[in-house]
This record gives C-alpha cells, sequence and structure tokens, in this order.
C-alpha cells in the first residue's frame, strides 16, 4: 500500500485526538486504504459520525463530513442518503453509539436497507466519557460504572445486525488491517446497509481497567477473544465459526456473515416515485 | 375569481409545504399531527420528492437536517411529546445554522395529557426548549388560510436565514375545515436558499449562503462549537460564533415581526393574542364595544423574535392589555416585558381543553377595567413600576 | 320556519360514531362554500369520534368568521339518545332541535323550537341506515334552509362516492319528503 491515502486526511486537522495505543488510527487507514482502491470521487463521499472517540474521525478526514448528535448518525445519514443518492455515505460509530443511545435508529436502518457502510468502532467501553460501561462490555469486566465487574450481558453486534435484517455483516478487529481494508471495499461497495462491527483496542480505560493496560497485550487480547476468519460466501460453515457457537465458547467470531444481494431502499423508492408520478399523470 | 378549497389546517400545512418547494419529509406519526404526514406520504412521491416515515421524532428531525445537507428543502411535523423528542436536534440544527421547518400541532401536556385537546403550551418549549442559547424562529397561524401563508413563510425564513424554524399550530387549527383562496404559483413569495458565488474555498459558517454536500466543496459540519470553517473553537471564538448566530436572527426582530391588527387605532383596551386564541379575542373586541368599551386585537403570528416593539406601541396607548392564551401564562410574560409598566396587563388562561370564549375575555377585560379603576391610577403606575 | 337566514348562523350535529356526522358537516361546509359564503367546520376528534358521541359545526357567514365554534346553535339535530341529552338542554329559545325519534325516547327533555322526527326510519327505507346523514341534511335543509338546495345537491354528490350516488339521492328525496310531512303538520 502506498501512501496514496494520505491526500483523504485533513492534515491542518492533525494530529486527531485519540490515545497512544488506540486501535482507531488503524481502522481509519483501512478506510481511506479501501475508499482509495474503490476509486470513490473524493467530493462525493460522505463520511457521518456519532459522538464520542470514533465520533472525531470526521475532522481529520477531507470529505464531506458531518459530526452528528450522540446515536443519531445513521438517522442524519438517512437524510442525506436520500435528499441526493449520488453521495456515497459511510457511517461511523462507537458501540455505545450504536447500541446503546442509537440502538433504535440501528436496528431500523438495519431493517430498511438504505445503501449506507456503518462502520460500528467497537472498543467495548464508553471512552471519551471516561470509560463506563458500554453495551458491548463483556460480563464480569471492570469499568468505571462497574467497578467490580459487569453483571449485564452484552450485546453481540453481529447477532444484533442480522436479526435485525442487514444484508451485509461483517465483523473485524483493528490489529487485522489486511483483513480489515479488504472487508471494508465489499461493506463499501455493498448495495444496501452494510454493517462492520470492528472491535477495536482501547488501552487507556477498557485496558487500564481490566489488566490489559499496554497496547500491545490489549491487541493479544482482542486476537486471544475472537476466533479465525469466517465466510458465509465460501460454502461450508464451520460450527466453531457460527457465531452462536463461537459466542457459547466467549470468543467472537469474525468474519462475514451476511451478504445477500437485496434490492436497497433506495432502488424501491425510486419504483415507487415511477408509480406514484405515472399515477399522477395517467389521472390528469 | 379564485378557486375556493374548503380544507383542514393540516392539509393546507401539507399543501403549502409543496407550494413552498419542500421536497423531503420525515416524520413519526402522532395525534393531532398526522395528516400533514399522510397527505404527504401520498403527494411528496407522486411529485418526484422524498417522503420517509422514520423509527421515532428524533430520527425524524436528524433526518431532515441530513437531507437540508444534502441539498433539500425540509419539513417534518409533530405534536407535544414528539417535539419534546426534538429539541436535541432543533439544537443541532440551530448551531449548524441548517434551514429546516418544523411545526408542532400543540395538544395538552404534559407528557400524553390530552392527545385530542387543543391547547398553546409549548409556546415557551419552542422558543427555550433546546439547552444553550441558540437562534429559532416561531411563527403562529390562527386560521387556515394563515397556516397555509406561514407555513410558505416559515420555509423562506429557515432558508433566507439558515435556522430552524418552528410553526406552532394546535388541534383547533389542524382539523378544522374554513374554505380559503388557494395560492395560485406565484401568489406567495417562495424564497430559495442563497448559493455561495463559487463552491471553492466554501465557508460553511461564514454567513447566510449555503453549499450542500457534494456540489464541488468538502466541509465539516459538527454540533460543537465552530468557527466560520466548522472546526471546533473555543473560548472568545467560540463566544463570537455564538453571538452571530443568535444576533443574526435577534437582531431581525423588527424585520421578521408579522401581525394583523383589528380596531386598534382608537383602543383603550389591547387584547394582545395568537394562534387560535386570537379567534375569541378578535369576538371578545366586538362585545367589549358593544358594551362601549373600546377594545382592539393585535394577533401576533411572529412569536419569536418576540415583537416588542409592536407590544410597546399598544402599550403607550391603551390603559389595559389582556393577554389571553390556552395555558397557565406563558407569552404574558414576554408582553409584560414589553409593557414595561405603561400599562396594566391581565393574564387569562385556560387548560380544560377547550378554547377561550369570547364572553370569558370579555368578563376579564371588565373585571380588570374595574380593578383598575378602584385601584386608581396612581397605585395602577406604582404596580407597574415592579416590571 | 322561513325568513331572512340569520348570519352567522351556527349548526350542531350531534351523534354516535359511524352514524355520518362529520361527514355530513363537511358536505354542508361544502355546500356554504359552493353559496359564495364563509365557513368553519369543526368536530369531535379521536376515540371519541370512533367509539363514542360524535358532534360535528358548522358556522356559515357572509363575513368573516372569528370565533370558530358554535355557541348557541340555531339548529342541533340529534341522532342517538346520548347526543340528546347531552345537547338537547343546551340551546336557546329560537334553536331548533331535531330529534330522531327513532333513536330517542319521547321522555328525553329538549329545549328549544322541537322536532321528533323519524330519521332513521327514513333512512332505512330509503335503503339502509348508513344515509341517515344525508336524510338529515337535506331535511334540515328544508326546514332551516342555510344553503341552496342545488349546493347541498352538488356537496353531496362530489363527496359521496359513485356507486353510492344513487342512494343517496333517494336519501336527500326522503328528507326533503319528512320535511313536507312536517310543514303540513304544523
Amino acid at each position: 500500500m502506498s501512501e496514496g491515502y494520505r491526500k483523504f486526511l485533513r492534515m491542518k486537522q492533525l494530529p486527531h485526538v485519540w490515545c497512544p495505543g488506540c486501535g482507531n488510527g488503524m481502522i481509519v487507514k483501512a478506510l481511506l486504504e479501501a475508499v482509495g482502491e474503490l476509486g470513490l470521487e473524493q467530493d462525493k463521499v460522505v463520511v457521518v459520525s456519532g459522538i464520542g472517540c470514533s465520533g472525531r474521525t470526521p475532522f481529520v478526514l477531507d470529505f464531506n463530513t458531518m459530526h452528528t448528535t450522540h446515536g443519531r448518525a445513521l438517522a442524519f445519514a438517512t437524510g442525506i442518503k436520500l435528499a441526493n443518492p449520488e453521495l456515497k455515505v459511510i457511517v461511523i460509530m462507537g458501540d455505545g453509539d450504536a447500541s446503546a443511545i442509537g440502538g433504535n435508529h440501528f436496528i431500523h436502518s438495519c431493517r430498511r436497507n438504505l445503501d449506507l457502510t456503518a462502520l460500528i468502532f467497537n472498543n467495548g467501553i464508553y471512552g471519551l466519557t471516561g470509560g463506563q460501561l458500554a453495551p458491548t462490555t463483556p460480563t464480569g469486566k471492570r469499568s468505571t460504572t462497574t467497578p467490580t465487574g459487569s453483571i449485564d450481558a452484552p450485546f453481540d453486534l453481529v447477532r444484533l445486525a442480522l436479526g435485525a435484517g442487514a444484508g451485509f455483516v461483517a465483523r473485524t478487529t483493528s490489529f487485522d488491517h489486511k483483513v480489515m481494508a479488504s472487508l471494508m471495499k465489499r461493506a463499501i461497495s455493498y448495495r444496501g446497509f452494510a454493517v462492520m462491527d470492528i472491535l477495536t483496542s482501547c488501552p487507556t480505560y477498557f485496558g487500564r481497567m481490566n489488566e490489559v493496560a499496554e497496547p500491545y497485550d490489549m491487541v493479544h487480547y482482542l486476537r486471544d477473544t475472537t476466533s479465525a476468519m469466517h465466510d458465509c460466501t465460501c460454502g461450508e460453515t464451520d460450527e466453531a465459526e457460527d457465531p452462536v457457537v463461537a459466542g457459547a465458547a466467549a470468543l467472537m467470531s469474525t468474519g462475514v456473515f451476511r451478504d445477500e444481494a437485496r434490492e436497497d431502499y433506495g432502488t424501491l423508492y425510486g419504483r415507487k416515485v415511477a408509480a406514484a408520478v405515472e399515477r399522477q399523470r395517467s389521472a390528469t | 375569481m379564485k378557486s375556493q378549497r374548503l380544507v383542514q389546517g393540516n392539509e393546507a400545512c401539507a399543501h403549502a409545504a409543496m407550494y413552498a418547494g419542500c421536497n423531503f419529509y420525515a416524520g413519526y406519526p402522532i395525534t393531532p399531527s398526522s395528516e400533514v404526514m399522510e397527505i404527504l406520504s401520498y403527494e411528496l412521491p407522486a411529485r418526484g420528492r422524498v417522503f420517509i416515515q422514520m423509527e421515532d421524532e428524533i430520527a425524524s428531525i436528524s433526518a431532515i437536517i441530513g437531507a437540508a445537507w444534502g441539498g433539500a428543502k425540509t419539513l417534518t411535523a409533530t405534536s407535544g411529546p414528539g417535539f419534546s423528542l426534538m429539541q436535541e436536534g432543533i439544537g443541532y440544527a440551530a448551531i449548524t445554522e441548517t434551514p429546516c421547518v418544523i411545526v408542532n400541532c400543540q395538544r395538552w401536556g404534559p407528557s400524553t395529557g390530552q392527545p385530542t385537546k387543543g391547547a398553546q403550551g409549548d409556546v415557551m418549549q419552542a422558543i427555550w426548549g433546546t439547552h444553550g442559547d441558540h437562534p429559532v424562529i416561531v411563527l403562529t397561524a390562527s386560521n387556515v388560510r394563515d397556516t397555509f401563508e406561514m407555513t410558505v413563510r416559515a420555509f423562506n425564513l429557515a432558508e433566507k436565514h439558515r435556522v430552524p424554524v418552528i410553526l406552532l399550530i394546535d388541534e383547533v387549527v389542524a382539523h378544522m375545515r374554513e374554505n380559503i383562496d388557494w395560492p395560485e404559483p406565484g401568489d406567495l413569495e417562495v424564497i430559495e436558499r442563497a448559493r455561495p458565488a463559487e463552491a471553492k474555498g466554501f465557508r460553511p459558517f461564514a454567513g447566510d449562503a449555503f453549499l450542500p454536500f457534494g456540489a464541488g466543496a468538502r466541509f465539516h459540519v459538527t454540533g460543537l462549537a465552530h468557527g466560520p470553517e466548522g472546526f471546533a473553537v473555543s473560548d472568545e471564538a467560540a463566544a463570537k460564533e455564538l453571538r452571530r448566530m443568535v444576533g443574526k436572527i435577534m437582531d431581525r426582530k423588527v424585520e421578521l415581526a408579522m401581525a394583523d391588527r383589528y380596531l386598534l387605532e382608537d383602543a383603550e383596551v389591547g387584547i394582545v393574542a395568537y394562534g387560535i386564541t386570537a379567534r375569541p379575542a378578535q369576538a371578545a373586541v366586538d362585545l367589549l364595544r358593544a358594551e362601549g368599551v373600546r377594545a382592539g386585537l393585535l394577533n401576533l403570528k411572529t412569536l419569536w423574535p418576540f415583537p416588542d416593539h409592536l407590544v410597546a406601541e399598544v402599550s403607550e396607548r391603551v390603559g389595559l392589555i389582556v393577554s389571553p392564551e390556552l395555558n397557565m401564562g406563558q407569552l404574558v410574560r414576554e408582553i409584560e416585558r414589553a409593557a414595561a409598566g405603561r400599562c396594566a396587563v391581565r393574564a387569562v388562561g385556560r387548560v380544560d381543553g377547550h378554547l377561550l370564549t369570547p364572553a370569558q375575555i370579555a368578563t376579564e377585560a371588565m373585571d380588570a377595567l374595574r380593578a383598575g379603576a378602584d385601584r386608581g391610577m396612581a397605585e395602577r403606575s406604582a404596580e407597574g413600576v415592579r416590571a | 320556519m322561513s325568513g331572512a337566514m340569520k348570519d352567522p348562523v351556527q349548526i350542531r350535529f350531534s351523534g354516535s360514531g359511524g352514524q355520518g356526522l362529520i361527514t355530513a358537516g363537511v358536505i354542508l361546509a361544502e355546500a356554504a362554500m359552493l353559496d359564495g359564503r364563509n365557513v368553519v367546520q369543526t368536530q369531535t376528534y379521536g376515540p371519541e369520534a370512533r367509539l363514542g358521541s360524535s358532534r360535528a359545526e358548522v358556522i356559515i357567514s357572509k363575513g368573516t368568521i372569528a370565533y370558530p365554534e358554535v355557541t348557541v346553535p340555531d339548529v342541533l339535530l340529534c341522532l342517538s339518545q346520548e347526543a340528546a341529552r347531552k345537547y338537547a338542554m343546551k340551546v336557546g329559545p329560537e334553536t331548533v332541535v331535531m330529534l330522531d325519534s327513532t333513536n330517542i325516547g319521547e321522555d328525553i327533555p329538549a329545549s328549544g323550537r322541537v322536532l321528533r322526527l323519524a330519521i332513521t326510519d327514513a333512512a332505512v327505507k330509503a335503503g339502509g341506515r348508513v344515509v341517515a346523514n344525508t336524510v338529515s341534511l337535506a331535511l334540515m335543509n328544508a326546514i332551516v334552509p342555510v344553503v341552496s338546495r342545488g349546493a347541498l345537491s352538488r356537496a353531496i354528490e362530489e363527496r359521496v362516492p359513485a356507486k353510492f350516488r344513487e342512494l343517496n339521492r333517494r336519501a336527500q328525496e326522503a328528507g326533503e319528503a319528512l320535511a313536507r310531512e312536517v310543514a303540513a303538520a304544523v
């Protein structure tokens, strides 16, 4: 990979706000590589984010960028995409952003299947507000609001997206750089609502409170709590890679869990408009 | 002769939105606003425009703001509980200077309250509902014809000043049918948002010009305090931007003031009313005049920025201002402030879900006049000084 | 009960949900508009209109109509006992109160100038109880003419689906026939 991705950075806005050892920079690099390799027109790319550490991503990206309110990025993105379908709209959310405060928008976006790419930077914690419990924090893990360990069951965002009807669902980790970039290309190219759950490291909060404070140890933690690459489009499904089975083994499986061609909302809406216009014309 | 139509307030609102060029509606059903949505669900697709039903009111306001930055003229309509949920998005629209229109068909509250009963309890929320100082324009309408015109004006002001505009109607206006002269294209002015002379180098928060995403420039939009380029600022720079944003609306108070006057020229009692309550107020003027009291009506159509000067003008000429509202006294606080003790101010509130009647308003006016006469002029002006 | 029409004239239709009273209110308002009058039509709205009592009001004037709700009705129509209990005493001495004797007992008190008429029976004879609203409109307008007959016929025709036009024409005639019986009796 060349340094071509640099043209997508707002150099004046650097450095970014993320801590040393944070996985977000890795995700952003993979995203920019994917955008570059797909040859997307820079002016027609819109990156929309919510609130949190991930929400700060658009500041440094030289696209049209919108930093919205906590949890609502998908709703804003829905408006942008429907108003101008020519735009390529990529939505960046945190795990709490997407599945706690924005959970309603997330499941309905999955159901609606508008042509959006949703990238969830999933660090299992609320970072920007200082390390509080997220809906994705594994049971037993500590946070500043569960100082003795969480008793809450976490969301598995892949299963949530599958259940809510998303057409493309994948999971990877921020250290799996090559896989991440190639999956992002698939997610961005997918016509419909594509979800990527990207497990990323937060040594500052998740790490410090759960004995993985060193960035290097956090990477190991991600490796050791996830199972190998799975691809639903490659025929045979290994039972161990099934998200349900893997979940029971306390491992988060990675890979592609759904990649189904289906008509996206924009196409269906276009057809509805054509029929309505025709109905109007024949009535007059 | 103009073609006439018998339509409901909500119907007038939906058609006026299309007249004004609205090409994007996102909403969530709620009584008593749902007809606006139902009509647009059919009419917008037939015109090649966008209609979408969202998962809640937060999503609805967020979607219309997104759509505005996608280049659309946008509307959502809701009622009390939904309006409460939209406050978050209204704040975002305010700080990002996003043109959009929010119609709130007021119903009895708080909470679920009485969904099918009209009220005027959301006035202060419309002005101050979202956190922080912020720019917003609030309009209202007292009949079906006004609802059409004020909807078009709401779009015009949103476009011209890059600001969220809230149109407050109520359950009664929303559902009543009246015959109106149906506006033909060209009858009412329709203002389009100003585009920057050049896309390259567009600074998204440096003035009233607006460029959507994908139109030749790349820029950043955020709900954080930001400078003209859209990137975060703090301290004095943040204060300066906030003052500019709020100032661009508040400094245009006179230009934005819209009101109707009825028999005010020689009035000794001024009724200052708005929305549906302007109608019993007008009838009350006739009742009072029949009793020999020279009453007049100032019917405010712009509620924010509050047209102090119009109320001040009335307060200079009358001994008494009567302020009828379907709430426990909201706009009356602004009226008292504007009257600044120059005349007595009597609030008349009703919160049982029914309209104030002309007789109630007239009786309160007579009562206040008698009370004022009893107390005597000296005492009355002393009381006025407290403001 | 003839002479110059009062201005404004205030009309209240009441009954229960499903009797088509809101439609009747809209039709009357349309007719008034066709006559070149100003009109305001309001109604009870929501669950009340779907389940229980239902009310539609129409105010017609040559001038502007400030207050949109009926204060003292010039005409009150009650199609249900419950509606009669609620409204029949809340009228003025000159109010023409039309009670549907098919549904409302003789013992229900009413004030004003009371007419007890078998409206729903007439509707059933004309083709069904669904047209009790059209019978009522024609009857009321024959006794207290508030809109022109032509405008009323046109408004009915425009509002009613094509397949029910004939039924509604019969209902209109039935209402007018009932009015003639009243006139003959008086």
